[in-house]
């Protein structure tokens, strides 16, 4: 069965069809890389997927529930967890901090779990986590203080510490350097062993090694869709690209 | 917290608090008469900063209506002494009611709107709120205010009747209420609610997609702001046996802005440092001039470019600074 599904799946900015009518699936395990030139409605369509953006039309179903009418944090909750293509971490506060406040949501239940909770128990989760993207040893440094590439990675422990079921990365090799890249490759390949991933990615060489499958977009509309080497051979999804 | 595993750095959160209040509790029996009440009044209004520094030092919500809540507390607690022979203890419980109350329900409405038009919101639902006050003339004596009479200014405890005419009796009342206000605000601040306050603060959306519902959040510091303006308005009313609406303009919606800024917004002495400090200035400088006004707002320009975070922020970060 599918974890994710959308049907008719639409938004229009104004007069701007930005996604026209999307119908997609995504099965449970896979690793998904969507690509498209700029402007194909990519992060529109992601944007309603993490219920950032409400449609202007469609369904959304995730793990058989219809969640089109769900508020974003209320998706967050089933876990669909979104890591943002700007990075949006909480500069003031220090790793840990920024960790722990993605971990102690699921732990906040009842009265007692809202107005206290084991900061050492925490603490060590958020190591785990921490220790999962190599940021375990500046976990009382200020987020501020990381270099960039860094600053990616936290991000990305944030969404790990909420356990998603499916998580969501919009370019999240953006601005990073080769080397950068290289091990973040690795991590999301780790990542999508024990998660469904649904990518939006720039960079082909990325998108080539981590996809099981890639969907191509343009002009709001799913082009083609197919293994890598498919996508890679399919002539239209050429043209698109390259405009001959 | 101490010992905690993997150093921390974690710092003994409840030193300083228990602190302020021993040096409260002992300065009662040293301070003149004068400075006796004017402390007694300095620990009131800081639990209305209190308040206010939950909704704009932790949740960022900066309101221009807070004059409301204290005057919701006043007049709970005011007209149902006076009028409904209600009990001192059940007035002032009353009081924190009304400012829970009606914060609850001007957050609902409020909160859909953000910055600016927040600002303007609260300040009209203030001012909605003032001049029902004033349409209420025949009970809440509009502008001139009323003032409790003594007779029912007492607290029961069995056989002993206490009045409320004593300053000691005051001064600890007010004590005890402001400890529990100011513990309360430092325990808020270290609670998981806490936290998620201060990253709402800094980054809504963000806080959204960790799955946080921030419209309840927002709505839960407004409220208990709410309340503890109301508790303030309320411990005012009846320790100070005046009831007016004066406390209900927009200058006492300024005033709390004013105190926490110049003490520190988001920290959890801030709010008693800036009261305290301001009500000084205000009464230092009405000595020596009629328009004490303009020496305050120097003195007001000159603490912010000195001390931008206020006094407190500012120490802190430079006392963390020194140890890093």
């Amino acid at each position: 069965m599918s974890l994710l599904q959308t049907q008719g799946l639409s938004r229009h900015f104004g007069g701007v069809q930005a996604v026209r009518e999307v119908d997609f699936e995504l099965p449970a395990g896979e690793t998904r890389a969507v690509i498209g030139p700029n402007g194909a409605g990519k992060t529109t369509f992601v944007n309603m997927i993490s219920g950032r953006i409400r449609p202007s039309g469609g369904r959304i179903r995730f793990n058989g529930e219809d969640i089109t009418g769900l508020r974003n944090w209320q998706r967050a909750r089933r876990g669909i967890v979104y890591t943002f293509q700007i990075t949006s971490i909480f500069q003031n506060l220090s790793c840990h901090d920024n960790v722990a406040l993605a971990l102690q949501r699921s732990q906040m239940t009842g009265l007692g779990g809202r107005l206290h909770l084991d900061v050492d128990a925490l603490r060590g989760q958020a190591w785990a986590v921490l220790e999962r993207v190599g940021l375990a040893a500046r976990i009382d440094e200020p987020a501020a203080n990381l270099p960039y590439g860094h600053q990616r990675l936290l991000e990305l422990a944030m969404g790990l510490a909420l356990a998603p079921e499916l998580l969501i990365m919009d370019e999240p090799t953006q601005g990073l350097s080769e080397s950068e890249v290289m091990a973040f490759c690795d991590l999301i390949r780790a990542i999508g062993r024990e998660t469904t991933v649904l990518l939006i990615e720039h960079n082909m060489s990325v998108v080539m090694e981590l996809a099981d499958r890639i969907t191509v977009m343009n002009d709001g509309a799913i082009l083609a869709e197919g293994t890598p080497a498919e996508i890679a051979a399919n002539l239209e999804v050429q043209r698109a690209y390259l405009g001959t | 917290m101490i010992g905690a595993p993997m150093g921390t750095g974690r710092d003994r959160p409840w030193r300083v608090p228990l602190v302020v209040i021993a040096l409260l509790l002992a300065a009662q029996f040293v301070l003149p008469d004068y400075h006796h009440t004017n402390m007694t009044r300095i620990m009131v209004f800081a639990v209305f900063a209190i308040g206010y520094n939950v909704a704009f030092g932790y949740a960022g919500l900066l309101s221009l209506g807070h004059a409301m809540f204290f005057a919701a507390g006043l007049y709970g607690a005011g007209l149902s002494a006076q009028f409904l022979g209600v009990s001192m203890p059940l007035a002032f419980l009353f009081g924190g009611l009304c400012g829970l109350v009606l914060a609850l329900v001007v957050g609902l409405i409020a909160l859909r709107t953000r910055g600016v038009s927040f600002m303007i919101v609260t300040l009209m639902f203030s001012q909605a709120v003032f001049l029902t006050i004033l349409y209420f003339n025949e009970f809440t004596r509009g502008d001139e205010g009323f003032v409790l009479a003594q007779e029912i200014r007492q607290l029961r405890l069995g056989d002993t009747v206490l009045s409320l005419t004593d300053p000691a009796l005051r001064y600890n009342l007010a004590l005890g209420l402001f400890a529990a206000c100011y513990l309360l605000g430092v325990a808020l601040l270290r609670s998981p609610i806490g936290r998620v306050l201060v990253a709402l603060r800094e980054n809504e959306s963000r806080v959204q997609m960790l799955g946080y519902n921030t419209f309840g959040y927002r709505l839960l510091a407004l409220t208990l702001s709410g309340a503890l303006s109301g508790l303030s308005g309320a411990a005012y009313a009846l320790l100070f046996a005046y009831v007016g609406a004066t406390f209900a303009t927009t200058q006492y919606s300024i005033y709390p802005l004013l105190w926490v800024l110049m003490g520190g917004v988001g920290t959890a002495l801030g709010p008693l440092i800036g009261t305290g400090l301001m009500f000084y200035l205000v009464d230092f400088a009405s000595e020596i001039t009629s328009s004490y006004l303009i020496v305050v707002g120097v003195v007001l320009v000159l603490l912010v470019l000195v001390f931008p975070k206020g006094l407190i922020g500012t120490l802190q970060e430079r006392w963390r600074g020194a140890r890093s």
